[in-house]
């Protein structure tokens, strides 16, 4: 736990905990909703959407990137909805064509286009580059009081823990409105609550969170997050404000245990490289899912007969 | 384009002839088995069965090499792909009947873990000497370029198999699709025949993994059955007529991919699938869009036709533009907006219906007769002329006309 820890270590982790923390959030309120493939869906059309910033600004640098994402999951969201009202498909269906067409349109215009100069590649997408984000300029703790060190920290850490702290922000803000609209649709629009307002919020702060955490985790972490810490938190209790924290600490347990799993796992075991962080980031949250499945406390149905 | 037509009729060398063929094979499996899974509305399910394959191609090749094979067999890496996809697919099932989560809980559940699963493998494989052209990659998007003769026999092979399963199996799976309960009061095994439908689904995904990749083969599973729904309402047309889009796209974009480059043939597959749906979204008769939007305004203009109408036989001015215009369209009155004899003639029988129709409603009890007095349904359509003949008297009686 000495300086190479501080300096290749521990920039990834927080990155990793500030990007779960961020996707866990929302997917708490997707789940309750039944939306929770929308992440799924989201994280699919990030790549045409960067493909597309690339291709108008021919540069692979951040904030064209985000853009380009962030305008392509709202295409998605509203196509999926345009094609499930005008051609009164069910949900998962509409979806599956969006999702799928836009992802197929973004692969095609990678290949058309001339991008072998730049780092630009469907797997980079699907895997993040998690393990580059090292902070060179740490010589240790103490550069954490050091500024010169501080002000050389990646910028995804700032990013990620700026967009999680904004999530975390909306989510205490609209907790009643959220919690309400979740729950009980009917009961929500009846108190006059704006129903769909607050659905298509929820969405866009899904999509938000998605977007910021894609380049530095990757889309595996991104759907993973989304749904297994909040859905092995729901397994957990009963009460919503209860569920939100067991997914925090569920999010940050596969963010740590994941990313430190796939640097040293393999060592401990005798190998000398290591392996995928988003993937095993993605297992151990599995891991804890499948435990919460066999012994959660309130994983059973309520008020459905037995068997 | 020369060279389009030419791959189109299978004339591109033997090669691309065979991934050609053996596409449009699988497109019909995809399309014809996606269906019961639209029909079922479980088409997502195929999304983590798809995902659930990676960790099974890992271990395909980790076992393969460590018997001392070559590892990138085909039929090897299919055989545990299917594996890994089946346990997904058992996990989906397990979550959802065993605790509160939701379908789409344990798809994404599953989905996301299982890639991650796989993700882990394939780095473990890049560190392996063997390891490092294994190429396992291509998986993703699907790969055409260095498909050996075997390959493609073993997907158009696979094709076929699942297509004659599916002719085999088609009333059952009919039957459940559209309704379980009554489906198992028959006496068919549901949860039999769901697990046939899933291990289709599952072939399709396996077979397709080498021509489409993983990601993609969903859309195949998807995106022609929902094509096909808007062309008609019968199930069997459904399944057929996904099939032939599904086999139309897989033809199509194998041909296309193999007569330009950089046209992966994944991706354009999909491509045409979709450019399908699109045109079916907007133009198909009945449930597409513009149909809607026609009937919409079929409808429209008989409400202000019968309003003007009406207006008309009371004597009362109209206002309404578009009343104005589908009148004098039709030659009921003239452009300054007096009625013609022939609109004097339609307002008068109009007037005359009305109280033909509020006679009707106090003698006949038979609501279901009655109640389709929609202001719209001619009263000819529904009763007899003996029956109308009887309320004409009632009319002269009280003397409302």
């Amino acid at each position: 736990m000495g300086a190479d820890f501080v300096q290749f270590s521990l920039t990834p982790i927080l990155v990793g905990i500030f990007a779960a923390v961020a996707c866990a959030l929302p997917g708490n309120f997707l789940i309750l909703r039944r939306q929770a493939l929308i992440g799924d869906a989201i994280s699919h059309v990030v790549l045409p959407g960067i493909v597309v910033a690339f291709l108008i600004t021919g540069t692979v640098t951040t904030w064209p990137m985000l853009l380009g994402a962030a305008g392509a999951a709202l295409v998605a969201v509203v196509l999926i909805e345009a094609v499930r009202r005008l051609g009164r498909i069910e949900p998962g269906a509409a979806m599956g064509v969006v999702f799928t067409s836009l992802f197929a349109g973004g692969v095609l215009l990678l290949e058309q286009s001339d991008t072998s100069a730049v780092h630009l590649d469907v797997e980079h997408a699907l895997m993040g580059n998690l393990e580059q984000l090292i902070w060179l300029r740490a010589e240790g703790w103490g550069s954490l009081l050091d500024p010169v060190a501080l002000a050389a920290l990646p910028r995804e850490l700032t990013r990620m823990a700026v967009v999680a702290a904004i999530i975390a922000g909306l989510t205490l803000v609209f907790w009643r409105p959220l919690k309400l609209a979740s729950f009980d649709e009917g009961f929500a629009r009846a108190l006059g609550l704006p129903v769909s307002l607050i659905g298509f919020g929820l969405v866009s702060a899904a999509a938000a969170a998605a977007v910021a955490a894609f380049d530095a985790v990757g889309s595996i972490i991104v759907i993973a997050m989304f749904i297994c810490p909040p859905a092995a938190a729901r397994l957990m209790t009963n009460s919503l404000g209860r569920q939100v924290g067991w997914s925090l600490v569920f999010a940050t347990v596969s963010a740590v245990f994941g990313y430190v799993l796939a640097g040293y796992g393999p060592i401990w075991l005798g190998a000398t490289n290591s392996v995928s962080a988003a993937g095993m980031v993605a297992l151990v949250s599995g891991v804890i899912l499948a435990l919460a499945c066999m012994f959660g406390p309130a994983r059973k149905r309520v008020g459905v007969a037995a068997g | 384009m020369q060279d389009f037509l030419d791959a189109l009729v299978l004339q591109a060398g033997y090669n691309a002839a065979l991934v050609t063929l053996g596409a449009a094979l699988l497109g019909f499996a995809a399309g014809a088995g996606g269906s019961f899974l639209f029909l079922r509305k479980r088409a997502l399910v195929s999304d983590a069965v798809a995902h659930a394959t990676l960790p099974g191609v890992g271990l395909a090749f980790i076992a393969m090499v460590a018997l001392g094979g070559d590892g990138r067999s085909l039929p090897g890496l299919m055989a545990g792909s299917a594996l890994t996809a089946w346990l997904g697919l058992l996990g989906v099932e397990a979550i959802v009947r065993r605790t509160r989560l939701a379908e789409d809980a344990a798809i994404g559940a599953i989905l996301s873990v299982f890639f991650g699963m796989g993700v882990v493998l394939l780095t473990v494989i890049q560190n392996m000497s063997q390891g490092r052209q294994a190429g396992l990659e291509s998986f993703l998007l699907g790969s055409t370029a260095g498909m050996l003769y075997q390959d493609a026999m073993l997907i158009a092979g696979g094709g076929a198999m699942v297509v004659a399963a599916i002719w085999l199996l088609r009333r059952p799976m009919t039957l459940v699709a559209f309704d379980p309960g009554y489906a198992a009061a028959r006496g068919v095994n549901v949860g039999r025949v769901d697990l046939a439908m899933m291990g289709l689904v599952l072939a399709v995904t396996v077979i397709g993994l080498k021509l489409v990749g993983l990601i993609l083969i969903v859309a195949l599973l998807i995106i022609p059955p929902v094509t096909a729904r808007f062309w008609s309402d019968r199930a069997d047309n459904v399944v057929w007529s996904a099939g032939v889009l599904g086999a139309v796209s897989g033809w199509g974009g194998a041909a296309l991919s193999a007569s330009a480059p950089s046209m992966p043939t994944g991706p354009i597959i999909v491509l045409i699938a979709a450019a399908l749906f699109t045109f079916s979204l907007l133009f198909a008769p009945v449930r597409g869009v513009l149909a809607s939007v026609l009937a919409r305004r079929a409808f429209q203009a008989r409400v202000h036709r019968r309003q003007g109408l009406l207006a008309l036989s009371r004597s009362e001015p109209i206002h309404d533009g578009l009343t104005l215009k589908v009148l004098t369209r039709e030659g009921l009155i003239r452009p300054d907006g007096v009625a013609t004899d022939k609109g004097r003639a339609a307002a008068a029988k109009i007037a005359r219906d009305e109280h033909r129709w509020s006679v009707a409603r106090r003698l006949h009890h038979d609501t279901a007769l009655t109640g389709r007095y929609d202001g719209l349904t001619p009263i000819e359509e529904v009763f007899t002329a003996d029956e109308i003949a009887l309320f004409d008297t009632r009319v002269d009686r009280i003397g409302a006309v």
